[in-house]
């Protein structure tokens, strides 16, 4: 007798766990294989806990040294290659042609590289000693900006998500994704990826759901720092930019081409950072010159 | 008058630490049951080990027990060439065209390779170099491992790196290293110059070539193409050879400034791109402010880390008069507490001179700064009699004209002098041929950035020492070599732009 496959009921990714919605409500996709599934309608109380989630974890992230990220980073890209034909997959059940489906995965994994190299890098190029007129010492560096909301790319299944998520969270910062309203799978497969690849929990939360719904609550809440948009919606572009204002959230589109290889750099991470500068006086006593 | 000195004696004794108790720290030895060695290493060209032109092998020795651990293969010219030969074919077929992505991906491979078989690697350290395993376990094979980790994700940035300037390789880089951080000397050389896109010859040092062909298989293990990296083994006749090559591109030296300068000599003239990081004479400075038990411990750390076989030791203390005498009984006490002995054991803090002839030398100096006048004072530790050991040793009474004071000992001999002013110390600091490193301890922030500012050096440690990282560049002002490894500025020895 044939075996009878086992199902995966596909949630949703907060604090590290993986709740169904805590609303309930679920929309139906339907898969190239004629199975459905049942995706979670996300509510905005999924999307403040998500927020009190990634709140939690910034602390210890942000201060994770560097090198560490960048470890962890990689490890996400080592887990991911090696669930590559999962992915592979479940993207030809999305409607990807196996050609685009490999691009797609390969080129997430070559990303999360990518970004896993630049978070001990882009300090020493976007930091500068500034050679100012008194006797101080000043120096201004680039520090995460806190809790990113992000709507990620309509059109791709992973590769949208994955830009976006590794240069934010390579700087430290942490942040609420909402996934892909019609390719929803592949983004909570790969919270499975991020739920075992050392990422402490909080730090990337996945909510699936309606953007229309949504994108306002992202946008409106007073504990996140920064919203992206990765969609070309001009009327959500307005409420979005209108509700960042009350808590002056840094807004930015990026509706890119991300399998574009121009579309990575550290650009991407420095956009969520801010500048810190520190003065600090030099006693300036001692030899006047300098002999040796 | 007597009785009160004799209470004024008995009150200053009461102060002394006493260390004739029963508190024994028991042998703790890391176990050498998991490591595999083999009894004969050839060279690593092109991709597989190949037996020497010259038929000839050298012995490698364990310094703490002066037993033989393997035999190693000794490279003439020919081999030389035809590791050069590897390289040219390797940088020309496949590395230089290799997408900077793809090449990055070998990189963080042998970073990974390395993390895998650290334990083994510090083992074999110990065991080879003398350093003790506590030492080799959580620095050295870390470092290492970090290194790759670090340049690999430069590969594919350099544009980033050096905007406006296209950035590009080489070709090949022949490297030469010494034996007080055999194995991550090897990941400060090669990592930097494959993440830049260039093939490499590397030399280790002739006593601790065992660490550099265990990432010779490790290399192997990872699929980097065949010649991409060539690791061939021998004295110094093998280094001369490989400055002299007329088909390398890059020399990149660590060692003593003597060689340093024969080999800025013999290239001159050609087009060979030459990085050296040599000898120094840290001055570690304290300050009355400072906070003195910490800055004992800086002391500890700047001058008997790796039985002071390191260039940046803080080899020169300079103590404000004030302090001087609460510094210096002090530090004899914590001198007292250190462990010399068997590297691999655990407790050890202080292992084995990496060779006899470094014994000599060190034993020479010790003589040396006797006969100058200067005061001896040696830890009363018990030393094992087979090995090459030295007790800690502070000379106290030195003056800036002592041998001890100007030359390099690369050994655990601290040499003591006192100061008054801030301008005083700037200029003893800095009234010496080399400039790699210096520290500074003391309470006031902006007495750091004075002195950070005024010492002719190219790392000054405040209220730390002998601090080391991936991102954080290294090499000296002076005397002590030019060129930077680590960081941002350690890929630009192997870039043209």
């Amino acid at each position: 007798m044939e075996r009878i496959e086992v199902l995966k009921t596909y949630k949703i990714f907060i604090g590290g766990q993986f709740p169904r919605t805590e609303s309930g409500r679920y929309y139906p996709l339907k898969l190239k294989n004629n199975m459905t599934v049942n995706v979670s309608l996300s509510s905005r109380k999924d999307f403040r806990n998500s927020v009190v989630a990634a709140r939690a974890a910034f602390s210890g992230w942000s201060s994770r040294a560097a090198f560490n990220r960048g470890q962890i980073l990689y490890r996400i890209a080592e887990m991911l290659e090696g669930r590559k034909e999962q992915f592979l997959e479940e993207l030809k059940q999305l409607g990807y042609t196996a050609t685009a489906a490999k691009k797609e995965v390969e080129q997430s994994i070559d990303r999360l590289v990518y970004y896993a190299g630049w978070c001990d890098k882009y300090q020493q190029l976007f930091s500068a000693v500034n050679p100012v007129a008194t006797s101080h010492f000043n120096f201004s560096v680039p520090e995460p900006m806190g809790v990113v909301a992000i709507l990620a790319d309509e059109s791709t299944a992973l590769l949208g998500l994955v830009s976006v998520v590794a240069p934010c969270i390579a700087g430290g910062n942490t942040c609420i994704v909402l996934a892909s309203e019609s390719k929803p799978t592949c983004s909570i497969t790969f919270a499975e990826v991020i739920a075992t690849s050392d990422v402490p929990g909080g730090v990337v939360n996945i909510v699936t759901g309606n953007r229309k719904e949504l994108h306002a609550h992202f946008s409106s809440h007073m504990d996140v720092n920064a919203v992206i948009n990765c969609n070309a919606e001009k009327d959500f572009n307005k409420t979005i930019g209108e509700n960042a204002s009350l808590n002056v959230k840094r807004v930015f589109t990026w509706n890119k081409n991300w399998s574009d290889e121009k579309e990575q750099g550290p650009y991407y991470i420095t956009d969520l950072q801010e500048i810190k500068t520190t003065w600090h006086p030099i006693e300036n006593i001692g030899v006047s010159g300098i002999k040796y | 008058m007597r009785s009160k000195t004799k209470q004024k004696m008995a009150k200053k004794e009461a102060k002394k630490l006493e260390y004739f108790t029963d508190w024994k720290y028991a042998p703790s030895p890391e176990a050498t049951d998991h490591i595999r060695l083999q009894k004969q290493y050839e060279l690593f060209i092109n991709g597989k080990f190949v037996k020497p032109n010259s038929g000839k092998y050298f012995d490698t020795i364990n310094p703490a027990t002066e037993e033989k651990i393997s035999s190693i293969a000794e490279a003439n010219d020919k081999d030389v060439d035809t590791a050069v030969k590897a390289a040219r074919g390797a940088y020309d077929k496949t590395w230089s065209k290799m997408p900077a992505k793809e090449r990055a991906k070998y990189i963080y491979r042998i970073a990974r390779l390395i993390q895998e078989r650290a334990r083994e690697l510090s083992v074999i350290e110990t065991m080879d170099g003398g350093k003790s395993i506590r030492e080799s376990r959580d620095i050295d094979v870390p470092l290492a491992a970090n290194h790759f980790f670090y340049y690999a994700g430069w590969a594919d940035k350099l544009e980033y790196a050096f905007p406006n300037r296209h950035p590009k390789s080489l070709g090949v880089a022949g490297q030469v290293i010494p034996w007080n951080f055999p194995l991550l000397m090897a990941a400060w050389k090669i990592a930097p110059a494959l993440a830049t896109g260039n093939t490499v010859v590397l030399k280790p040092a002739e006593t601790t070539s065992l660490t550099a062909l265990k990432l010779a298989e490790i290399i192997q293990e990872s699929g980097l193409p065949d010649g991409v990296v060539n690791i061939i083994t021998g004295h110094g006749p093998v280094g001369a050879s490989m400055v002299n090559h007329k088909d390398i591109n890059k020399i990149a030296f660590t060692g003593s400034t003597n060689v340093g300068k024969w080999i800025q000599k013999a290239i001159a003239g050609t087009d060979k791109k030459l990085t050296l990081e040599l000898g120094g004479k840290a001055a570690n400075i304290i300050f009355e402010d400072a906070p003195i038990n910490q800055a004992v411990e800086g002391i500890v750390n700047g001058i008997f880390f790796n039985q002071g076989h390191v260039c940046c030791a803080g080899s020169r203390l300079f103590v404000q008069e004030s302090v001087a005498d609460e510094v210096i009984r002090k530090l004899k006490d914590r001198l007292e507490t250190l462990i010399v002995g068997d590297p691999l054991d655990k407790n050890t803090d202080i292992g084995a001179i990496n060779s006899k002839m470094q014994l000599n030398k060190i034993n020479e100096y010790l003589k040396i700064g006797v006969n100058d006048g200067a005061e001896m004072y040696q830890s009363s530790c018990s030393i094992p009699k087979k090995g090459f050991f030295v007790r800690p040793t502070l000379f106290l009474n030195t003056s800036q004209s002592h041998r001890i004071s100007q030359e390099e000992i690369f050994g655990p001999v601290l040499a003591v002098q006192t100061f008054r002013t801030i301008e005083e110390v700037i200029e003893k600091a800095n009234n010496i041929p080399y400039g790699l490193s210096a520290g500074v301890w003391t309470d006031k922030g902006s007495r750091i950035f004075n002195m950070t500012s005024k010492l002719r050096a190219g790392v000054v440690w405040a209220n730390t020492y002998n601090k080391f990282d991936p991102t954080s560049p290294f090499g000296g002002y002076k005397e002590s070599g030019f060129g930077r490894e680590g960081g941002l500025h350690g890929l630009m020895p192997y870039l043209k732009f």
